[in-house]
């Protein structure tokens, strides 16, 4: 196939045809469609959080839970993951704690990141899941340069790094994409075209014929699959998993999806989307169209379904009033894990802050609000 | 004891470093069968193999940032950016990604790296194989940023800053590669980074300074001793984190200080610790606090020899403190 061509196993919408990727049981494709729809459950619920003033930013993944747990279901667990700040899901495929999730959206006491970036801004040790930052592609050279390391140690982890549309203009993309290919490196790139970088659409990044044929120049396959069916995002990963696994080096696979949603709780897509490319993209949802194929194969009932939402919207209740109810984190730990160990300068400020605190009392919050 | 010249120091440093630790490894431009521009890195490809010691594409985010990947998963990869001058195209993973690793992750994720670069002039390289952008650094909370004065103090400081848990701009001062030799010990040992190095004895003026800068004061010391002035020079070795104690120290017993750079004055450490001297010593104060340093114009090819400080700036500032009154 050549990578400007769509790969696809279901069928076209509203249809219920395509055989499920080799070795997929009925009981992975139920945990695929629980993961999606649990996605799509917290991030109504984080959005809402947003709206409701409880938490100061939200990043949803609205119309890309199959572009991610397609590919999050061929990754071995020992695989690394070198996240955006939209894919979410993977965590939820691999049963994260949901308290790790709103405990980071709060930045409380407990957020195992200690309150140190704002929501959506993720790192999870126990699942390999690196943490992310806000400059758009760095991590998709440090995606390359784990997969070095897993080579030079003789270890068979791959290295999924994620980015967008957007992400493949940035100088991380070029050198992570380059460096990869050069060694060889078990990396797999998984760029998700949503059609847009917060309000730039996807023909104004790139004059490219598609974004998975920036692979060739770089001396990778390049794959370019529907991103709303989730079963042919699987076996394009499943290939490239082995792939590296194999010593065949890395692979570029875009997912041609679409964000349903806006950038982030700041954002409002009317100001630049047509109402009817949303509508377009809408019939096309792939949590949608995998129920009905589901459902094809008398994989899913209403009942299911049901049961299925009224557990994780109790999980995520539980979650989100533990996260809330823990406290801020303490004022000290503003100056730990700069360094191994906090040097005398660092304690030297950390007393003069406790000291005027213990002197003129707490520090008042002033607020502010997040504005992209 | 061997004698070593600075480059000699940093090669055998390196040799040991991945003979003692697997998790060491290379990367850069022209650093494995070439053995760098300089030859700091001579010998390691032959000896540890290629994939050990990289020679990379030529891209500077590619090399820090795919080290930062390495850092992550668990190795110590000591990447080289060939120049200085050329590690801006790097910056963004230094200063949004290496430094900040440990922290925005709570501390599960850390960067155990030392970013490997020669820096200032000597070489008569233009501005863009001459500059010192430790200021740059120096402002990043998260990283260490060292700077050896000497053939010893090079192999001690690069063994600390290889097998240190944090991220470590290690800047070379190119003039000093070949400046001349010392006895360096043999085998492993380590400098200590936080504690910053009294290069010189003395009770009437303070120099502090680093680097290159170092051996021209300890000149113009020598000079100045004819006239009667004892001074004292802080060699920084860091510039972050940085050892106030010990220049504070040194100003309380002399009352007179000035600091010596190659860097651009404006923003610069040089005023870094001349704020702090006097923030902290106000009281011991018999002079104002000097500065001496490059010029706040681009690092310039014809008249370098006039940019940089030599040792005649260095003893007019001395001098001028020291008779302040």
């Amino acid at each position: 196939m050549s990578p400007t061509e769509m790969l696809q196993v279901m069928d076209v919408p509203q249809k219920s045809k395509g055989k499920a990727p080799a070795g997929l049981k009925g009981d992975d494709l139920k945990k695929m469609f629980r993961a999606m729809f649990f996605t799509r459950l917290l991030d109504q619920r984080g959005m809402n959080l947003q709206r409701q003033g409880r938490i100061g930013f939200y990043v949803p993944s609205f119309g890309q839970e199959a572009s991610q747990i397609g590919a999050g279901y061929a990754m071995q667990d020992q695989d690394i993951l070198w996240p955006s700040y939209r894919v979410i899901s993977i965590a939820l495929l691999k049963n994260v704690d949901l308290k790790i999730i709103f405990n980071q959206a709060w930045g409380n006491k407990a957020d195992i990141c200690k309150g140190r970036q704002m929501p959506n801004h993720y790192a999870i040790p126990d699942i390999g899941w690196m943490s992310i930052s806000s400059p758009i592609g760095t991590q998709i050279s440090h995606a390359a340069g784990a997969a070095r390391a897993a080579q030079i140690r003789g270890e068979n982890r791959a290295s999924w790094a994620w980015f967008g549309d957007g992400g493949t203009s940035s100088n991380d993309f070029h050198a992570g994409m380059n460096f990869a290919a050069v060694w060889k490196a078990p990396c797999i790139f998984m760029c998700e075209n949503n059609h847009w970088a917060i309000s730039v659409p996807q023909e104004m990044q790139s004059a490219s014929s598609s974004f998975a044929a920036k692979a060739v120049a770089y001396g990778m396959p390049g794959i370019r699959v529907d991103g709303n069916d989730v079963l042919a995002v699987y076996e394009a990963c499943k290939e490239a998993r082995e792939r590296a696994e194999g010593g065949g080096g890395p692979t570029l696979i875009e997912t041609v999806t679409f964000r349903m949603g806006p950038h982030s709780s700041s954002d409002d897509p009317s100001k630049y989307q047509a109402q009817e490319l949303y509508d377009s993209w809408q019939k096309k949802d792939p949590i949608d169209r995998f129920r009905l194929w589901l459902k094809g194969k008398r994989l899913w009932t209403q009942k299911w379904e049901d049961e299925l939402k009224e557990e994780l919207m109790a999980e995520i209740a539980a979650a989100v009033e533990s996260a809330e109810s823990t406290p801020m984190p303490d004022v000290e730990t503003l100056f730990d894990d700069v360094y191994a160990e906090v040097p005398p300068m660092l304690q030297e400020q950390r007393e003069a802050l406790l000291d005027q605190i213990r002197r003129s009392g707490d520090i008042e919050d002033t607020g502010g609000a997040f504005p992209l | 004891m061997p004698q070593m010249t600075m480059l000699d120091a940093l090669n055998d440093a390196l040799h040991i470093a991945m003979e003692k630790d697997d998790d060491v490894v290379m990367l850069g431009e022209d650093i494995g069968k070439k053995g760098g521009v300089f030859g700091t890195t001579a010998g390691l490809h032959e000896k540890f193999g290629e994939m050990r010691v990289m020679d990379t594409p030529l891209s500077e985010c590619g090399i820090i940032g795919t080290a930062v990947g390495m850092a992550i998963y668990g190795l110590r990869p000591v990447p080289e950016i060939q120049f200085q001058d050329f590690i801006f195209p790097g910056f963004d993973q230094i200063v949004s990604e290496m430094a900040k690793m440990r922290y925005r992750s709570g501390g599960h994720f850390t960067c155990p790296m030392v970013v490997r670069t020669p820096s200032g002039g000597g070489i008569r390289g233009g501005h863009y194989h001459s500059q010192s952008g430790e200021a740059y650094f120096a402002h990043t909370p998260g990283l260490r940023v060292v700077m050896p004065s000497t053939p010893r103090e090079a192999k001690g400081l690069m063994l600390s800053a290889i097998f240190c848990d944090d991220p470590v701009i290690f800047l070379e001062p190119k003039a000093l590669y070949r400046h001349g030799k010392e006895e360096v010990e043999e085998g492993f040992f380590t400098i200590d980074m936080d504690k910053a190095r009294i290069a010189r004895e003395g009770k009437d003026v303070t120099v502090v300074t680093w680097g290159a800068m170092t051996p021209i004061c300890q000149d113009a010391a020598t000079e100045v001793a004819e006239k009667g002035i004892d001074v004292e020079i802080v060699d920084m070795r860091s510039m972050l984190p940085w050892d106030a104690e010990t220049v504070l120290d040194s100003v309380r017993k002399t009352g007179r200080c000035i600091a010596v750079q190659e860097a651009p004055r404006t923003c610069s450490f040089a005023s870094e610790i001349a704020a702090t001297v006097a923030e902290k010593a106000v009281d011991s104060l018999e002079a104002p606090v000097g500065r001496v340093s490059g010029f706040d114009t681009p690092f310039p090819y014809a008249l370098e020899h006039v940019y940089k400080p030599d040792k005649k700036r260095v003893t007019n500032a001395i001098e001028y403190v020291a008779s302040y009154e």
